[in-house]
């Protein structure tokens, strides 16, 4: 989130889309109760009446898979009625930049596409430069090519008439969502957008999240108190996670991961840190040097020094442009390229798409380890239903895992907030902290690299790993990841800003010379000489805004409020002095409340510090498929792309296969959902086990309007089998009022959604929603098309 | 000291369950085997296992869709129909607010669960008792609020002085009459002397299956007991004198070896 939840709270009006907060946040939900409590409106989006819808002001129902329809109609409206506000996208977005005349968009598809490999050639997607090499703009914001009149005239497509039929959404309930949210385009009046998986999971994905970043940017909701873009993530510490480099191609604090074209940190760094010649653009990751040096310093200690480039070549490597995400990982494990597998808290068995398939892809494993609190479909995969473990040659270890009170540590929440969390009871049995499973892992392999030798042993032999023989101590990992000076650290005056040995008070400290280490940039700050930052429990809110920035502590720097310079006018006046974040203190010559994005006076430098422009991009060159968001249908889908001839993303990423086959409309014209539940977790593990959750949703269901019941002769609560061209899955049919068929373009479209949390393991067993869903994913993230797909459905008899 | 009471404004339930949940967990209630019969409501119905549960309405009128959703558990009725018609008192009434039971004179008669025009109380078949909601009489007189207030994410579910609360919910109900919900209304308020647990409705109390004015059966405990009594006597008189004058008159007739026994 560029706020964090509490924030929701300031909002006037909240639009949720592809996300059910209720449902899924519920905790996170009170501050939209809080907001609605102070008359803040709040409209849900979504393909289904769902909880959240329950009890929102307006109800939007669209298809799935529609999501940039509906924004580029909102887009639409903004420009139209000159809703947007006005000086804030002259001054902080890249409106005004003047476009290369060579860019076009023709057809669906944008200039410079290269049918055979299907990528685009971005030349003519660059800024115009003056002689100083900075982007020309124009002021006036009515060039043809500038951004703004270019997202004008791509937009106009989008008009209330396309926008029904493509979506299915009545012109009346999307006119009154528009006209209400636009509303936040007044400089004293705050929006926010709650989005979640609905808008993700989808070959369009990355666009639709896209597209409604645009809409923030165009209203004036960024950086304000109240406007946000709120990302919910499903998890309590999938944050943290992430920021640690969950992903395969980041390093901690979202570094790249270094491939085989850097073969030396001057490549790497050549390759990776922006240049920025503006001198108001603060260009933040120009300290990208500083930022790497010191995880290097973290990660090999003293083995680490500038002659070898602080082992920068013993950091393992990916291939350049190659997808190493979770579909082509098992598409790999398929094809019997994957020796060994550990899944630490995941049971992909269940979560993954095309079920059939990733189970499948994990017989091919020579070993499989486990770690987690239960049994999971993943650990008993050779075991499922309908296959023979006496065919499956996969070693299958299990490893107890201590659940999160059974242990301590930090966790990160979809708002940035670190939060400590202290033990509770001591792990039952013989399960395990993950730290303490860890270190034995690393332990025990560097044992084995210092006695047998083996392939490149180096790096692990040099590794920085003194945590004792047990369990770690959780402050020990903290204290490293926030960082420690290793030799006397100055500042320009050569006066000592930290001690030798001390912890480094935020990521200003960081060294470029090793002479600082640092586990993760971005947490530097949470565990310094004051302590442990994010065990703090102070609540107390001076400013009313819901800061509460004594409360745990949050990256970066404690900033709650993310570009909370773009809340003031370039001369400092805040565009809201009712609800300010940040105010210029002309005496004290420093800004008061939130933590600023920099120090520097108003107008100085621009507030977007993490681009090189500096300002926020509504025209965005570095993604797969396209600078502005443009609606193409799922991979699956009942009916043609209204909006061009171009059917699907060009760009996304397909592995067509026997095992993951398109459907065809003929035989699967229904339209097809995914979700999950209150009352259940993810895949299954923590609540399926759980005797008072499986009370409360004890079967896996599929929830089908009243209208296509009628046509197919089924009841509620009758047996169905719902079937794509990947699997069928049993569920029991939910008829609801809650789900309309959708009047697509004059057709009739039917939608049903199904819950997805159910495995054959667990005191509650049943069918996977997974079966059905597709490996294919979006053009710049891979991430699966679980929400929008075909299928069919028929009574069990 | 002023009653106590809890306030339900549904307007804000998002139907999460966490106060199920949290009754379970508070109580030791186990689990129970439910199957999805085509709702979300689940259990389906309170028991004796089960002191709160979610009804779960889909509503449909003037072209608009509500999800409406209903926390159910007792309502501690100030004029208790189960206190009412307990023969042996052990359903009783604690501080004016508070209809509880004392398992150690249940009797498990029933009386109550035939009583209550909510059907709440349930007959534990396994203890030989009636069971319901407590109003988590044992947290509310150590200073806590019910499980089921504590938990709830949103803050759907109040307590504290009813007073107060229904001064909230008054101006509540205005506001969400102004925000498009004509029939939104306050129930509890009034029926069987008021009730303890009152609840925010966005529609009349009909579409939640709850009666408009719920009565007291017509008798009292006293007058009941008093009338089987009488009952007891003056019923049996009649079969017992013609059995008597029967056998009298077949004791009469016998000097035959039949001898049957008399009926």
């Amino acid at each position: 989130m560029t706020n964090h939840v509490a924030d929701l709270a300031n909002s006037d009006v909240i639009l949720i889309i592809g996300n059910n907060t209720a449902e899924n946040h519920p905790t996170a939900f009170r501050w939209v109760i809080k907001a609605m409590e102070r008359g803040a409106k709040l409209i849900v989006v979504d393909p289904r009446f769902t909880r959240t819808a329950a009890v929102a002001h307006l109800y939007v129902p669209i298809r799935s898979g529609t999501d940039i329809a509906f924004f580029g109609g909102l887009i639409n409206y903004i420009l139209q009625h000159k809703l947007y506000q006005e000086e804030y996208v002259r001054e902080y977005t890249n409106a005004p930049f003047l476009i290369n005349p060579a860019f076009g968009f023709a057809d669906g598809l944008f200039s410079g596409y290269d049918p055979v490999k299907r990528t685009y050639d971005k030349s003519s997607w660059a800024y115009q430069l003056d002689g100083e090499g900075l982007p020309r703009r124009d002021p006036t914001m009515t060039d043809p090519n500038s951004v703004f009149q270019l997202l004008k005239k791509h937009y106009s497509r989008y008009t209330l008439e396309v926008v029904s039929a493509v979506t299915g959404a009545p012109k009346g309930a999307l006119e009154e969502a528009y006209r209400i949210y636009a509303q936040t385009g007044k400089p004293d009046r705050a929006g926010a957008i709650i989005y979640a998986m609905g808008q993700t999971q989808h070959t369009i994905g990355t666009q639709n999240v896209r597209a409604l970043a645009i809409v923030q940017l165009l209203l004036g909701n960024i950086g304000i108190a109240g406007g946000q873009v709120a990302a919910m993530r499903g998890l309590h510490n999938v944050q943290g996670s992430t920021d640690l480099a969950a992903l395969y191609n980041n390093l901690p604090g979202y570094l790249a991961a270094p491939t085989n074209k850097d073969q030396s940190l001057t490549d790497y760094l050549k390759r990776v840190t922006p240049g920025a010649k503006d001198p108001k653009s603060l260009n933040w990751w120009k300290n990208y040097p500083k930022y790497i040096v010191s995880l290097l310093k973290a990660w090999f200690g003293e083995a680490a020094t500038r002659e070898n480039d602080f082992g920068f070549n013993w950091l393992p490597k990916i291939t350049a442009g190659r997808d190493y995400s979770h579909i082509p990982l098992f598409e790999a494990m398929l094809r019997g390229d994957i020796k060994g597998f550990i899944v630490i808290g995941q049971n992909p068995a269940v979560g993954g798409p095309n079920s059939n398939l990733e189970r499948k892809a994990l017989e091919k494993l020579e070993w499989l380890v486990v770690v987690d609190l239960w049994e999971t479909e993943t650990a008993t995969f050779w075991k499922r239903p309908g296959v023979n473990p006496e065919a499956i040659k996969t070693e299958v270890f299990l490893l107890p895992a201590a659940s999160w009170l059974e242990r301590e540590g930090s966790v990160t929440n979809t708002g940035r907030w670190v939060q400590w969390r202290h033990k509770a009871i001591e792990p039952v049995g013989d399960s395990k902290p993950d730290l303490w499973i860890t270190n034995q892992l690393i332990r025990r392999v560097r044992e084995l690299y210092r006695k047998e030798g083996g392939v490149f042993p180096t790096p692990i032999l040099n590794l920085n790993w003194n945590y004792g023989e047990g369990l770690p101590a959780a402050q020990e990992v903290a204290k490293e990841i926030n960082g420690r000076a290793l030799a006397d650290i100055r500042d320009a005056e050569g006066k000592v800003i930290v001690e030798k040995g001390m912890q480094v008070p935020g990521f200003a400290a960081l060294q470029e010379d090793g002479s600082t280490l640092c586990g993760n940039w971005l947490y530097s700050g949470y565990f310094t000489e004051k302590g442990n930052m994010a065990a703090r429990r102070d609540n107390s809110d001076p400013t009313g805004l819901h800061l509460y920035s004594n409360w745990a502590w949050n990256w970066p720097v404690n900033r709650r409020i993310l570009y909370n310079r773009a809340s003031v006018r370039p001369d400092g006046t805040p565009w809201d002095p009712k609800r300010a974040p940040i105010r210029w203190d002309p005496e004290k010559k420093a800004w008061v409340g939130d933590v600023p994005d920099g120090p520097q006076p108003p107008g100085a430098i621009y507030p977007f510090i993490m681009l090189p422009e500096g300002v926020a991009r509504i025209f965005c060159t570095p993604l797969a498929d396209g600078p502005f968001p443009e609606h193409y249908e799922p991979w699956e889908s009942p009916v043609p792309n209204l909006l061009s001839k171009q059917q699907i993303n060009p760009l996304s990423k397909i592995w067509e296969s026997e095992l993951n086959r398109r459907g065809d409309t003929a035989k699967y014209p229904i339209v097809g959902t995914t979700y999950r539940l209150t009352e259940h977790m993810q895949a299954g593990g923590m609540s399926r086990n759980l005797p008072w959750l499986v009370e409360l949703q004890p079967e896996p269901f599929v929830e089908i309007s009243e209208e296509l019941a009628a046509e197919k002769g089924i009841k509620n609560g009758d047996r169905v089998i719902v079937e794509t061209s990947r699997g069928a899955a049993e569920m029991v049919a939910v008829v609801t009022k809650r789900l309309k068929p959708f009047h697509v373009n004059g057709r009739v479209v039917h939608q049903v959604g199904i819950v997805w949390h159910w495995g054959y393991e667990g005191i509650s067993r049943g069918d996977s929603g997974n079966l059905l869903t597709p490996h294919v994913g979006d053009a710049n993230t891979t991430m699966p098309e679980f929400k929008a797909f075909l299928c069919d459905i028929r009574k069990v008899v | 000291m002023a009653r106590k009471a809890m306030l339900v404004d549904t307007s804000i339930c998002m139907g999460c369950k966490g106060c199920q949940a949290a009754c379970k967990e508070w109580n030791d209630l186990p689990a129970v085997l439910t199957r999805n019969t085509g709702s979300y409501q689940n259990p389906p119905d309170l028991s004796a296992k089960t002191w709160m549960t979610v009804k779960f309405i889909e509503y449909e009128a003037d072209n608009r869709l509500q999800w409406l959703f209903f926390p159910m558990h007792c309502m501690h009725c100030t004029e208790a129909p189960c206190v009412f018609v307990c023969p042996t008192g052990a359903m009783h009434q604690v501080e004016g607010s508070f209809v509880v039971v004392n398992t150690d004179w249940c009797i498990g008669c029933r009386y109550c669960v035939q009583a209550c025009p909510y059907d709440v109380a349930r007959f534990d078949s396994d203890l030989g008792w009636v069971r319901k909601c407590t109003f988590c009489i044992d947290r509310v007189e150590n200073g806590l609020p019910p499980a089921c207030v504590k938990t709830c994410p949103v803050g759907a579910i109040q307590f504290g002085d009813r007073d107060l609360l229904i001064a909230r919910a008054r101006a509540r109900v205005e506001e969400l009459k102004r925000l498009g919900h004509p029939n939104a209304n306050l129930y509890g308020e009034t029926q069987l002397g008021g009730l303890n647990v009152l609840y925010i409705l966005l529609q009349p109390p009909a579409v939640y299956d709850l009666p408009e004015q719920p009565k007291l059966p017509s008798r009292s405990i006293a007058l009941n007991w008093l009338s089987g009594a009488i009952a007891a006597v003056v019923l049996p008189t009649f079969p017992l004198w013609w059995i008597i004058k029967r056998r009298m008159d077949a004791e009469a007739e016998t000097s035959s070896s039949k001898g049957g026994k008399p009926v």
